[in-house]
């Protein structure tokens, strides 16, 4: 159970929301945003976190809806992840999402809440980060577009949340992997999560597990993308150029995620290969 | 005696329970709530080695609703079961991470909590012992300084002062050396993991409350109702009668609920606060890392044959890791060698058992009792060994299997009775798992198939004066009340228990009710519910009572028959006449006393009343561990076929076959679930179970998403499961235990195939894609 | 736009199995809390709290949740079934006829998604069966009893046609 007391907010309007940030704020208090609230609840109770308010997005329409708007498709922020697996609007999203938690934790998990999660794995973004997807965040300053990258390493501003995310319908359908590796069971956090997408004839490919933050590399991209060399020699080179800290824990070490990192490569070219 | 052909006993009987648990409506002990009853938190150790300098509760004292803070102060007195080491709440040193320091009592489960996270306690760190390797070595940091000087509450436990030996148990059988000396081939290997979880789905709670006139009355999560009173009794001063224990449904033990821990805290909370009701209910990660676990395990495995393949020398070091006290690892250090050879004849054995303390959380029973972790160990030094000699490694183990006639290594001599028949189920097995020579075979796609093999055997290490006692009870109706202290866990005991008195009493199996819960006021004694006994002793008790039941019913019945007691018979809801079947009365006109036409009564209720003790076991010699430990061997083989993914290292588990002798099977589907259960949850743990520490000592996965469970669709595509049914002749209807069998041969059987699979020998557990790729490659590319 | 105050309880109404009740909490309460303390309904369990074993499944509106990762306040506008409100599940009695229960504890939970499950994709195969199971975890049984409980559940509905008449009948 939570140890501690929050006051709870559900407010329907964007402009509701940030007002209550603001107010909550100036009387000193701890304000977090909901959306599915998994890591929320898990977090409080684990001692992890703790806030004095709670405002729960999913009151908001903009964070709930899902749907293709002119050339965009437009993702609520509050959007649940087996939502998502269902509509199928963007299959490489539905397909890696699907590899995230387990179904019932899917029905609560939302796509906003992971790309904010406080851990690193981030699954949901790899996707976005692949197909150039812009994130709308909502805060003090209004309405605001940015790459979903900054989402990646970077925390929003006081009082700023995500309500969105629009990737173009251009990219939706591109010949796609997503792959996941874990340590037994097939539920549970990556030791390699990777999403790749061909895109003009160039391999986009983005990484979770493998760092603290999920990533794409332009360096990794050029040299996977490079037909100068063989392909073994290739995907060595590209695990060469890691970001220099590569996870090392409990649950895979710095090696063998190395190691799964390349056999996924590996497979990924025999898919392309095939699909060629 | 002759009882006929049986209506129930051999019958797969539906479990009395489980209509009511697919409601949801049975109350397991979280369940319950009480009025007026105030909940208690345990704040705990951020070290895993240090002296504790100050505990300062100023912080948690505002925190409203807090009624209660009790420190090790309250009661800075060792306690344990085996070995009395361990405070009930840490007092002047901790020796692990997560080790209770102070209990919280407050109005509000959140209240308590919070408190319970402004406890703040200053300490001088120690150094860490963070291996049981670590701990043997010579100039290791003590962690019990007094061990010298602690109570010992059973025979056999032997601590070495100034070491972190908690205990050391020794088995010399034959002559070792001279043996050693003239064996044609010789092997020694060396097999070690870590610390892991019972996780059992039912997190442990306990709440106890202390009655103004001195009663204290304890619901607890509890495998061991009657130590709780025990422990009450030698610690609390406490009169036996005066505890009162009551132990509801439980969601799973696997053993760990053996181990009295929260119990006494929870007294010492409710003391606090003038003897009113407090509930204690371990969260997840405080059920993983501040109750016990399952011990961690090194053992160093030395054989040796003659010209004929046949062993004839043995040498075992088992270092037990008991964690930070020695609770019943210390009793697991003796299971663990006087069984220490698997189910193998070897006339010249020297065993050195020692259970170690370390800086990690401590370690209770386990299912298996020692037995799955020796038995990784035994056997996959067989394995290696035939390997070695050129031999299957199935007909290597049937040249060696262990047969009537022959001794243990405490030198008890088997007999057709109270061993089961290892090569038969060996046989069955090879037959099952379609056994094909030690052949790996490999598809076209890189996936490679192969099988492992596992022996086992085990006794039933109880106390030599292990017992259990039943009451049968006839309603006004003639149906029957059956009362005894066999705590159902899951494992289907209580209708065990009814088919036996059923089968007995030659009445319907719905006729019997059967109280699920257990209060030790009015049931009567029983050991525990370990150590795969209950069938055994509980059973026995049962007939015993039945059978003075059918006394009381001749009795009574010769009476309203008007002839004598020998002439009757008891049957289908009758007491009649043996000669002439159709002159009889029905027993609901006994149950409650015989009436006559003008109103006098004879007799009374009958009340069959049945006690079963163990008979004729003794304790270990100190020196050369002669002694006769345990009632019976049950013994069984296991394989498993594996499919092993060579590019990923991932592998599958296709099948699992289990053969168990068990004796008589009294319910055949009950049996099949526990051996299925059981390997189950040993290739679960052998897969990818482990605590994972760091160099602090603390648990790195601490919750049931980092430690891994196997999950649905991860589990065998085929679970196999056969009995082989040699009768013991003292067990009910031929009976013996069988609780534990299914878990104890799977780690090897596993590790066994993957071996075969991967061409390395594995030695480790868990045997995650990793393990197999770190092993492979030191001994392939060694960098 | 719901709001609910720090320390203080606050009373909302629930729907549970049907019937709306009022009831008090704290907004840190989760849905399993309050169902378990408050209303009584402890069939779903707790077992971790981390949303990684469902015990404590339930479904709302239908959908299968993990009850410990939800805030009751989450909950006020949603239709809510436990494991008490399942009786006449034919999941319930495959359970039962399957000798998939063992100790208990996880059964309300598998019950509760099994017969999401079965109710949403009565032609389930095997891969989306093992994906909804995958979010329970049992101890005791190896799970091979409760697949094939889910499996006789699903056959069963399936010999069901659209106007519930039992085609295996005829
Ligand atoms: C059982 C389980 C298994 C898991 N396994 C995986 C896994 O395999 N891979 C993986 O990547 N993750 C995994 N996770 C982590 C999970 O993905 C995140 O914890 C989850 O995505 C959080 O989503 P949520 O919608 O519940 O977020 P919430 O709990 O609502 O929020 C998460 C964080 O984001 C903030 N936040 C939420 N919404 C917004 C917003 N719109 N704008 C700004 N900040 C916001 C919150 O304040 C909070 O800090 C697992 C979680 C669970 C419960
Ligand atoms: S208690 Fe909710 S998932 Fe375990
Ligand atoms: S039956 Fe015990 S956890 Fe499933």
């Amino acid at each position: 159970m939570i140890p501690f007391n929050f006051d709870y907010f559900k407010p329907e309007t964007l402009e509701e929301a940030l007002k209550i940030y603001s107010s909550e704020w100036k009387l000193g208090k701890k304000v977090i945003y909901l959306s599915g609230g998994t890591e929320v609840i898990t977090f409080a109770r684990g001692g992890k976190m703790t806030f004095d308010s709670v405002i729960d997005l999913k009151g908001i329409p903009e964070c709930t809806m899902l749907e293709m708007q002119g050339d965009d498709l437009v993702i609520g922020a509050a959007v649940t992840l087996n939502r998502l697996v269902e509509s199928n609007h963007f299959p490489l999203l539905s397909k890696t999402v699907r590899t995230i938690a387990d179904h019932t934790s899917r029905n609560k998990i939302t796509i906003g809440g992971n790309l904010m999660s406080k851990l690193g794995y981030r699954e949901g973004i790899l996707p976005f980060l692949i197909t150039d997807a812009i994130a709308v965040v909502y805060g003090p300053a209004g309405t605001e577009a940015m790459p979903v990258d900054n989402l990646a390493a970077a925390e929003l501003a006081e009082g700023q949340f995500l309500t969105q995310v629009k990737v173009a319908a251009s990219n939706l359908d591109l010949p796609f992997v997503s792959m996941k590796r874990t340590r037994s069971s097939k539920v549970g956090y990556p030791i390699v999560s990777l999403a790749a997408l061909r895109k003009e004839g160039r391999i986009r490919i983005a990484f979770s597990g493998i760092h603290e933050h999920p990533f794409r590399s332009a360096v990794v991209e050029g040299i996977l993308n490079d037909e100068t060399i063989e392909d073994q020699q290739r995907i060595d080179k590209a695990i060469a150029k890691l970001p220099t800290n590569v996870t090392d824990d409990f649950i895979a070490s710095k090696d063998f995620r190395k190691f799964v990192l390349n056999k996924l490569l590996t497979e990924m070219n025999a898919v392309w290969e095939g699909s060629r | 005696m002759h009882y006929g052909s049986r209506t129930t006993v051999g019958f797969a009987e539906q479990r009395i329970d489980a209509v009511e648990k697919s409601t949801g409506n049975v109350k397991y002990l979280g369940d319950k709530s009480f009025q007026g009853m105030l909940h208690a938190k345990v704040a705990t150790s951020t070290e895993a080695h240090a002296r504790i300098k100050s505990i300062d509760t100023s912080e948690a004292w505002k925190v409203q609703g807090v009624r209660a803070i009790v420190t090790g102060k309250t009661f800075p007195f060792p306690i344990g079961p085996i070995l009395a080491d361990r405070p009930p709440i840490a007092f002047d040193k901790v020796r692990y991470y997560g080790e209770p320091i102070a209990v919280i009592v407050a109005d509000h489960p959140y209240q308590a909590k919070q408190a319970a996270g402004k406890i703040v306690a200053e300490y001088e760190p120690l150094p860490i012992v963070n291996s049981v390797e670590q701990a043997f070595q010579k100039d290791a940091p003590l962690i019990h300084e007094q061990s010298g000087q602690y109570t010992k509450l059973i025979d056999n436990v032997y601590p070495v002062p100034g070491t972190n030996i908690a205990s050391h148990v020794k088995i010399r059988k034959g002559e070792f050396g001279k043996a050693w000396a003239v064996c044609k081939d010789t092997i020694s290997a060396t097999y070690s993991f870590n610390l892991s979880d019972h996780a059992a789905m039912e997190t442990r709670t306990a709440t106890v409350e202390i009655n103004s006139d001195g009663r204290v009355i304890v619901h607890s999560t509890s495998q061991s109702p009657f130590t709780i009173k025990k422990i009450f009794n030698q610690f609390f001063n406490l009169d036996v009668g005066k505890v009162i224990v009551h132990i509801p449904m439980l969601g799973g033990a696997f053993g760990g609920k053996g181990a009295v821990q929260l119990e006494p805290l929870a007294y010492l909370a409710s003391n606090a606060v003038g003897g009113k009701l407090v509930k204690l209910q371990f969260e997840r990660e405080e059920d993983m890392m501040t109750a016990p676990c399952h011990i961690g395990f090194n053992a160093t495995v030395k054989l040796g044959v003659n010209e004929e393949g046949k062993l004839i020398a043995g040498q075992y070091t088992f270092l037990i890791e008991a964690g930070a006290y020695s609770d019943q690892a210390a009793g697991i250090t003796r299971a663990a060698a006087l069984d220490c050879t698997g189910p193998y004849h070897i006339p010249n054995v020297w065993c050195d058992s020692y259970c170690m303390y370390t800086n990690h959380p401590y370690a209770t029973s386990f299912r298996g009792y020692g037995h799955p972790e020796l038995t990784f160990a035994i056997e996959r030094t067989i394995d290696q060994f035939a390997d070695k000699l050129q031999m299957d490694p199935i007909e290597f183990r049937l040249l060696n299997v262990i047969k009537p006639g022959q001794t243990t290594p405490t030198q008890s001599i088997l007999t057709p009775n109270n061993i089961g028949d290892a090569a038969k189920c060996m046989t069955r097995a090879k037959e099952l798992i379609g056994w094909d020579g030690k052949q790996p075979i490999v598809s076209e796609n890189g996936l490679v198939r192969a099988k492992g093999v596992a022996l086992f055997w085990k006794t039933s290490t109880t106390s030599t004066n292990a017992q259990a006692g039943a009451i049968l009870k006839f309603e006004a109706d003639g149906t029957v009340t059956l009362t005894s202290a066999a705590v159902e866990l899951g494992q289907g005991t209580k209708t065990i228990l009814a088919q036996i008195a059923a089968e007995r009493l030659k009445m319907n199996v719905s006729d019997i009710h059967v109280t699920m819960e257990v209060n030790t006021q009015y049931t009567p004694h029983q050991w525990r519910t370990v150590a795969s006994s209950t069938t055994f002793l509980a059973g026995n008790a049962v007939l015993a009572a039945a059978d003075d039941a059918i006394r009381q019913l001749k009795r009574i019945g010769a009476v309203a028959l008007q002839c004598s007691e020998e002439d009757l018979d008891v049957g289908n809801g009758r007491v009649y006449i043996k000669a002439k079947p159709d002159i009889g009365i029905n027993i609901e006109t006994v149950a409650l006393g015989y009436k006559y036409p003008n109103g006098h009564t004879v007799g009374g209720q009958v009340i069959g009343i049945g006690v079963h003790v163990q008979r004729h076991l003794t304790p270990m010699d100190k020196e050369t561990g002669f002694g006769d430990p345990g009632p019976w061997w049950s013994v069984g083989a296991q394989a498993v076929e594996i499919e092993w993914d060579e590019s990923n290292y991932h592998y599958k588990i296709v099948k699992a076959v289990t053969v168990l002798d068990g004796g008589t099977i009294i319910n055949p589907m009950t049996a099949a679930q526990q051996m299925r259960g059981g390997i189950f949850l040993g290739l679960s743990i052998a897969r990818g179970e482990s605590f994972e520490f760091n160099e602090q000592g603390v648990i790195q996965n601490p919750d049931l998403r980092t430690y891994q469970l196997m999950r649905f669709g991860e589990q065998p595509d085929e679970y196999i499961v056969e009995f082989v049914e040699t009768p013991a002749e003292d067990g009910p209807f031929g009976a013996r235990g069988i609780g534990e069998y299914g878990v104890i041969g799977a780690a090897a059987a596993l590790a066994n195939g993957l071996s075969l699979a991967t061409n390395v020998e594995l030695t480790q557990l868990p045997l995650t894609p990793e393990l197999i790729w770190r092993t492979r490659r030191a001994a392939y590319d060694p960098v | 736009m719901i709001v609910s105050n720090t320390g203080k309880y606050t009373v909302v109404s629930l729907l549970v199995n049907g019937s709306s009740q009022d009831i008090m909490i704290r907004s840190a309460d989760t849905l399993l809390c309050t169902l378990r303390n408050q209303l009584g309904l402890t069939g779903a369990k707790q077992a971790c709290g981390n949303g990684d074993c469902g015990a404590c499944t339930v479904l709302v509106d239908g959908k299968p949740m993990h009850s410990c990762l939800l805030l009751t306040m989450e909950a006020l506008n949603s239709g809510i079934t436990t494991i008490e409100g399942l009786r006449h599940s034919p999941v319930r009695q495959a359970f039962v006829d399957n000798w998939a229960i063992q100790c208990g504890y996880c059964t309300p939970g598998f019950i509760v998604n099994g017969h999401a499950l079965v109710t949403e994709h009565p032609d389930a195969e095997d891969e989306r069966i093992e994906e909804w199971l995958q979010s329970n975890l049992c101890r005791c049984t190896g799970y091979q009893e409760i697949k094939d409980a889910i499996k006789s559940a699903l056959n069963a509905n399936n010999l069901l046609d659209s106007n519930g008449i039992d085609t295996a009948e005829q």
